[in-house]
């Protein structure tokens, strides 16, 4: 087999590489700054700035909910629904990253998109978008990614099992393909949604009217007075489960059930679930973490994930989606072990080693040095 | 001044080593306070700081695009010094400090920042941060104390070469932040021997000085003179003073930090095994404040409060001010001097040291109007005379 090496494209687009050259020149100009660190002065949402987004609005859904209108920089690019998207935001003057779904209508005639959050107690970001943010605040922006979505062969008979916020990147799916998926492929929905009453019901109305128009059948089931939802009572509620593709998006408690409901079953294969928070199965016995590049050593408990100890202490961490799925936190493990708080598992590395470990789920079981 | 502990009338014979510990519990609690009330304010306070220095900054050099018009050159030399002032003080010194680093911006991080300045962030943070920090004022350790140029103690030795002490401060002082590179980098001893000067630690460090100052250079002295067409010699002449300004300023606050009569020095014997209360105490001797205005302690990067920043180098510049009554409390509770003084009376108390370091042991005090041709024979008789000489006029 011949391989060719590619050579260098000399027609590189002249407008590029004038592009290029200008750039240069500016940062001549603005040494030891960027010309990006101007440039943010007048614009912070422009084309080829990091990605920003501005809130334009909070809307209030429940008494602990809220839809937040997002202005997306302009290289944003369109999401799939049920899709979330990471966004960094400024609580008490301190970045702080989370996920949420994406529940607005694409294509938007403003350009914006919408996430709706739900105020968890002691949540910090939730409460703070939900009760304390105000419009134009610039917030930090990640591309929408994810899995939760309807694969382009439309399921002939759908089931959507949300509790809480859960119902959030369900919401996303509905709006936008609900109609579509029936007309076209005559998609047969049931939505499950469990909330404490009827009050706390995310989209109630919304929710309540598609069911009306008998674009969905809805199932409500108010926990305060009917119970926690669980797999066997979700059997009772919806019989023909089986014979239905499963999305599910709720409490860790309520997947899990679901989960071992549907292995029961054995169509494991047929249920997707998020998460926005992954699991803690077991803990470690914490240790001291090095931090080679940056000379920093902390003591970090075998609960905690070594990306929260080490943001904590004021260390500057790669990070992503904090539920160990996206790989955007992980570095270099030298020496030592960390355990992965999802399983138990431990991971160690010898000296000189370079073992790349997702530092979000991990936590320190005893002594380990990290290349960062 | 002689280092302390070598001091008939020591300042801290009358503490117990439990008052010492003591102070460092009192210190804890103050540090720990300011740090659970880190918020949103704070964060507002750096960034607009930084908002305002580039607008600033931006606008300066606008107006020095017509820098031949006399009064554009004045009002944008002006400009661009408060600009460059603000920008290694306020912003850099802190930002490179980790004093903001609890907000988690990668733009505004001691990892990321990098500062108008000849001396590399990287290099600087650790002359700085790891050496000057850490051995505050003792004698030998912190290059601090005269950079390596000057006499700055009664026990070193005098030669006549120090007379010109005051006009390699004052050169120093014009070209600081070159002498700072100069100064991370170790020059003297790393250029003294072949080894050392072709060590490839020290080569890569030197290399990297040398990029840092030619981006400068081509930003202050090629590129933006040429933006400026016609005005090409007064735009590169507003840079350069600008530079000179900010270099004088940052050189005189920084004197005012440490050097002040009755700050005192420190053997390097006496910081083995020293306690994190004795460490407190010695930061509390060793440093000076500068009184005045909000204005003033904005330009000197609160470097005014220089008590407090060495006591907590971490804590954002911002709060300062506000510990500082409680901080003098402190200092007025065990019986310890706060060193505080408006800027001109700093400036010229830490000249006078300079100065007087630069003669022979004695010799300014005793000198009067009626001795003076005696002084000044005396001290003839000792620059030119040999080893001997010195010693036998200086126990005279």
């Amino acid at each position: 087999m011949t391989a060719t090496v590619p050579r260098p494209s000399r027609g590189r687009p002249a407008l590029s590489a004038l592009r290029d050259r200008v750039l240069k020149v500016a940062e001549l100009i603005t040494t030891p700054l960027l010309p990006a660190d101007y440039l943010d002065l007048l614009d912070p949402l422009r084309s080829g700035a990091a990605l920003r987004g501005r809130i334009e609005a909070v809307q209030h859904e429940t008494r602990d909910a809220a839809t937040v209108v997002i202005r997306p920089g302009r290289d944003w690019r369109p999401h799939a629904p049920g899709q979330y998207v990471r966004i960094g935001i400024d609580v008490d003057g301190v970045r702080l990253w989370r996920a949420y779904s994406i529940t607005s209508v694409l294509g938007r005639p403003d350009g914006c998109f919408t996430i709706t959050v739900k105020a968890i107690p002691d949540g910090k970001v939730s409460n703070h978008l939900v009760h304390r943010t105000r419009p134009g605040t610039v917030v930090q922006l990640d591309q929408a990614t994810g899995e939760f979505v309807l694969p382009e062969q439309r399921p002939a008979k759908a089931l959507f099992v949300t509790a809480g916020s859960g119902i959030t990147p369900v919401m996303g799916i509905l709006r936008n393909q609900v109609h579509e998926a029936r007309s076209t492929s005559g998609m047969d929905v049931v939505v499950v949604h469990s909330a404490p009453t009827a009050d706390d019901v995310i989209f109630g109305a919304e929710l309540r009217a598609l069911a009306a128009a008998g674009s969905i059948r809805l199932v409500e089931r108010h926990t305060a007075a009917q119970g926690l939802l669980d797999g066997a009572a979700l059997a009772e509620l919806v019989p023909d489960l089986a014979e239905r593709t499963t999305w599910a998006c709720g409490p860790v408690g309520l997947l899990e059930s679901l989960e071992r409901h549907w292995e029961g079953e054995g169509i494991a294969d047929r249920l997707h679930t998020e998460r926005f928070r992954p699991r803690v199965l077991v803990t470690g016995e914490g240790g001291t973490v090095t931090f080679g590049r940056s000379g920093r050593t902390l003591d970090v408990d075998g609960a905690t994930p070594i990306l929260d100890a080490a943001e904590d202490a004021g260390l500057l961490m790669p990070s992503g989606c904090r539920m160990g799925i996206c790989y955007g936190c992980v570095l270099p493990l030298r020496e030592g072990a960390v355990r992965d708080l999802r399983n138990g598992e431990v991971t160690t590395a010898a000296p000189g080693d370079g073992v790349l470990v997702q530092t979000c789920i991990s936590a320190a079981a005893g002594a380990c040095d990290i290349d960062h | 001044m002689t280092v302390l502990q070598k001091k008939s009338d020591n300042p801290v014979a009358h503490l117990t080593p439990e008052d010492i510990e003591a102070i460092g519990f009192e210190l804890d609690a103050i540090r720990q306070d300011v740090m659970d009330s880190r918020g949103e304010a704070d964060a507002d306070y750096i960034r607009r700081v930084i908002d305002v220095q580039r607008k600033l900054e931006l606008g300066s050099r606008a107006v020095l695009l017509l820098s031949k018009f006399p009064p554009a050159w004045v009002l944008g030399t002006a400009g661009l010094s408060i600009a460059k002032i603000l920008e290694n003080m306020e912003i850099g010194h802190n930002i490179l400090h980790g004093q903001w680093d609890w907000m988690r911006d990668p733009k505004i991080h001691s990892t990321t920042w990098e500062w108008d300045m000849a001396s590399p962030a990287e290099q600087w943070k650790h002359s700085h941060n790891e050496l000057h920090h850490t051995y505050t004022n003792v004698i030998g350790k912190d290059n601090d104390l005269g950079y390596g140029i000057m006499r700055v103690d009664e026990d070193q030795r005098w030669v006549p070469m120090y007379l010109l002490q005051p006009v390699w401060n004052f050169v120093n002082a014009c070209f600081f932040e070159y002498g700072i590179a100069a100064y991370d980098l170790e020059l003297g001893k790393n250029l003294a021997t072949p080894e050392r000067r072709n060590d490839p630690a020290f080569r890569a460090r030197g290399k990297a000085v040398l990029k840092k100052i030619g981006k400068q250079m081509t930003k202050d002295y090629v590129v933006h003179p040429l933006l400026s067409g016609p005005s090409f010699l007064p735009t590169l002449a507003a840079n350069f003073t600008a530079n000179v300004v900010r270099n004088l300023w940052s050189h005189s606050v920084i004197m005012c930090g440490h050097f002040p009569e009755g700050v005192e020095t420190f053997e390097k014997r006496s910081i083995d095994g020293e306690t994190r209360g004795e460490w407190y105490l010695r930061q509390m001797l060793g440093s000076a404040n500068i009184s005045g205005s909000k204005a003033m302690h904005v330009m000197t990067g609160n470097l005014s409060h220089q008590v407090e920043h060495h006591l907590f180098p971490d804590l954002p510049s911002n709060r300062y001010g506000e510990i500082a009554p409680k901080v003098k409390d402190l200092f007025d509770k065990y019986g310890l001097r706060y060193h505080t003084a408006p800027l001109p009376q700093q400036v010229a108390s830490a000249w006078h040291k300079v100065v007087r370091l630069s003669l022979p042991n004695g010799w300014l005090a005793e000198t009067t109007p009626r001795n003076a041709p005696a002084q000044l024979a005396k001290l003839w008789k000792m620059t030119t005379g040999g080893p001997k000489v010195r010693r036998q006029l200086q126990s005279a």
